[in-house]
């Protein structure tokens, strides 16, 4: 019992940062019917940036920050310089152009930085506070919770308390409408990819020192983790995004701690081709009209 | 020339027995590595292919064909391995080692495809690429079989005693997987300009509009996957035999994107793009690497640059491939084509266009006379109003 609290806990925490990736991947969807392929290039890149800035300062924080706000200048360059370029006739442009940023993003980080981990360090201890005779939280975990909620609480006040967040989903919604009532749509889209970016490179900076740490591949597991939360909880849903992860994170850890840690990444396909082929659009979708 | 033009499998004989004699006499002027490239190439064409079909026609976007691949090559292995035991030599090993490739593939390219077709662009895109990420996950959980992160050895054979005893390896290489990448393209070039072509082109085009006209939406998507699949496990069996070894590393990530962006570089939906791509695998590396040991850098850099280099290069060209040229570069030499053809009169357009011509009215209708129009019923109507147009009026190639 004692395990099975432990590795709920485990799994809730590790489902906390998928969310908030997979949290970023719905942002661009709703507003773009784009899933980011890149998205996890681009926090592998900001999280080398982290490093770096971390590396030079000697301080945790100024790397996070830095890698946060390179998030933001990557979203709006990728979207500002490429992704508005692309012709949408075909859903199937959009993701062959992302995979092509992907390449060209691991090509660059493994031509500057090697192709070998780099440790990164974390700003609170990593071991177990025991509550109640059980181990069960570490400082770091409630760190992780405790950023992630921000986030969200930020991310949801944002979209349903102001003006900009009005106007953004406006332009998601009906981005005609919108131009025509003064909306500046393209604005709007690219601070979309500015945001997603940044919460991405947030959650890549809190993931990414837990395992084996900076590497050009470090977030492709990351980013395809998150697609599976998003795709749970139906891509179009904030919410569902959330639980997504959690649920994610969850049968990660459940696999890995009474089964086997190879089997994990197993796992996270069988989910994900249970959800496809028993609810295509995921588990939180209400019934929509085909469009024609 | 005329009847070669109206009769579609003709044709494709012709051009697969030309290729093959070229590529014949190309194996005998090459240099042993060159051939191993040849060789190589000659896989990729398998799979670059098969994708090119799924993701050209039916708009069904596949990034797990590397896994695809590593299917076949670990099923070609594990056959292989149990046929060596029982002690099947030479040729019979090879060919039923393949079609032993071939089916598990197809198998695994099934399952895909039943998920794919219930699916839209991203989804499908998605869950292939999951399919690659845990190729190694599922190496390494069974370990015993698969021999994990190490992988397996493949038992090759030497030459056929026949050819002499100074026959080079290379050679024969190159012979088994140009033979089997010929066959591939021919087979595919029959299916694209056939009915199920036109019915796999139709579901990508509109999809509601295809199954009003009478097609089974699900059953083709199925089927354009399992023959892709099918392909790409051939592929995959062919490079089991050019390394003699299979592992989960040979299988990456990057090398899945490499594909799809072969077949995006060369022309989505377009064979002879296929080609093109599948050489640009082979020979892009090589360049970026001769590129970078050019420069005057540091060691170090030049370490990194190894590969990495390549991989850019890659991404580059498909951005700007997307962005500038969308039909690759099939579509480039059929617009250059046309226009070196367009002073002519007597000229009509590429062969492509001849046999879909009278398919645009209705997949449906047509699907049900697929010659019965005559040889050459059409054709005249057809001709002369195609030059005057050369650069609006043609509404489609095999690289739209």
């Amino acid at each position: 019992m004692d395990r099975f609290l432990f590795l709920t806990v485990d799994g809730l925490a590790r489902g906390a940062v998928f969310a908030a990736f997979a949290l970023a991947l719905v942002l661009i969807w709703r507003g773009t019917r784009i899933v980011n392929f890149a998205q996890g290039a681009m926090a592998a890149a900001t999280t080398y940036l982290g490093y770096s800035v971390t590396a030079a300062s000697d301080s945790y924080w100024l790397g996070l920050v830095a890698a946060v706000f390179g998030g933001l200048v990557l979203g709006a360059i990728v979207e500002r310089g490429l992704m508005r370029f692309v012709d949408v006739r075909s859903p199937l442009n959009a993701v062959i152009v992302a995979l092509g940023l992907v390449l060209v993003i691991h090509s660059i980080l493994g031509i500057v930085y090697g192709s070998r981990y780099r440790a990164m360090q974390v700003p609170f201890s990593r071991e177990s506070i025991e509550i109640g005779g059980t181990a069960l939280l570490s400082p770091y975990d409630l760190f992780v919770f405790g950023t992630v909620l921000l986030v969200m609480v930020g991310l949801a006040l944002v979209f349903t308390r102001t003006d900009i967040g009005l106007r953004m989903r406006a332009a998601a919604f009906a981005p005609d409408m919108s131009r025509l009532l003064g909306v500046n749509v393209g604005r709007m889209l690219t601070l979309s990819w500015a945001l997603a970016a940044a919460v991405g490179a947030l959650a890549a900076m809190l993931v990414v020192p837990t395992e084996f740490g900076a590497h050009p591949h470090s977030t492709d597991l990351v980013f395809v983790y998150a697609f599976t939360a998003a795709v749970v909880g139906g891509l179009d849903s904030p919410a569902g995004a959330v639980v997504g992860g959690l649920v994610v994170g969850l049968v990660l850890s459940y696999v890995s701690g009474y089964a086997d840690g190879d089997l994990s990444a197993v796992a996270i396909l069988v989910l994900l081709i249970g959800v496809l082929l028993l609810r295509p659009n995921g588990l939180f979708a209400s019934t929509t009209a085909r469009q024609v | 020339m005329a009847y070669l033009r109206t009769h579609t499998l003709p044709r494709h004989l012709l051009l697969a027995v030309l290729a093959a004699l070229l590529l014949l006499l190309l194996t005998y002027l090459l240099p042993p590595y060159r051939n191993y490239q040849l060789a190589t190439a000659g896989a990729y064409v398998c799979a670059t292919a098969g994708l090119t079909v799924l993701v050209g026609l039916t708009g069904q976007l596949s990034l797990g064909h590397g896994a695809l691949m590593a299917t076949g090559a670990y099923a070609y292995a594990l056959v292989s391995d149990k046929l060596v035991d029982g002690g099947t030599t030479g040729i019979p090993l090879l060919v039923v080692s393949l079609v032993a490739a071939i089916l598990a593939t197809m198998v695994v390219g099934f399952v895909l495809g039943l998920a794919g077709a219930r699916l839209h662009g991203p989804y499908l895109a998605g869950l292939t690429l999951t399919l690659v990420i845990v190729v190694p996950a599922i190496t390494t959980t069974f370990a015993g079989t698969l021999g994990g992160d190490q992988g397996l050895s493949v038992t090759v054979d030497p030459p056929p005693v026949g050819l002499g005893a100074a026959f080079p390896f290379e050679r024969w290489q190159a012979w088994i997987t140009l033979t089997a990448a010929i066959l591939t393209v021919f087979v595919l070039a029959n299916v694209v300009h056939g009915r199920p072509g036109r019915q796999m082109r139709a579901i990508r085009d509109d999809e509601v509009a295809a199954r009003l006209s009478g097609i089974d939406v699900a059953r083709t998507k199925v089927g354009a996957f399992v023959l892709s699949a099918a392909t790409a496990g051939l592929g995959g069996g062919l490079l089991a035999v050019l390394t003699q070894s299979v592992a989960p590393g040979a299988f990456s990530l990057t090398f899945s994107l490499f594909l799809l962006m072969a077949v995006v570089i060369g022309g989505l939906g377009s064979l002879a793009g296929a080609v093109w791509g599948a050489i640009l695998i082979v020979v892009l590396p090589d360049l970026a690497d001769s590129l970078a040991e050019a420069m005057p850098v540091s060691s170090n850099l030049a370490e990194r640059l190894d590969g990495n280099l390549a991989i850019g290069v890659f991404g580059l060209i498909v951005i700007g491939v997307m962005l500038a040229v969308p039909g690759g570069i099939q579509g480039l030499l059929v617009a250059l084509v046309r226009r070196l053809r367009g002073r002519r009169p007597a000229a009509s357009g590429p062969a492509d266009v001849g046999p879909a011509g009278p398919a645009a009215p209705g997949p449906g209708v047509d699907a049900d006379r697929p010659d019965a129009s005559g040889p050459s019923g059409p054709e005249p109507a057809a001709d002369p109003a195609r030059p005057r147009t050369p650069s609006s009026g043609s509404p489609s190639t095999t690289t739209e």
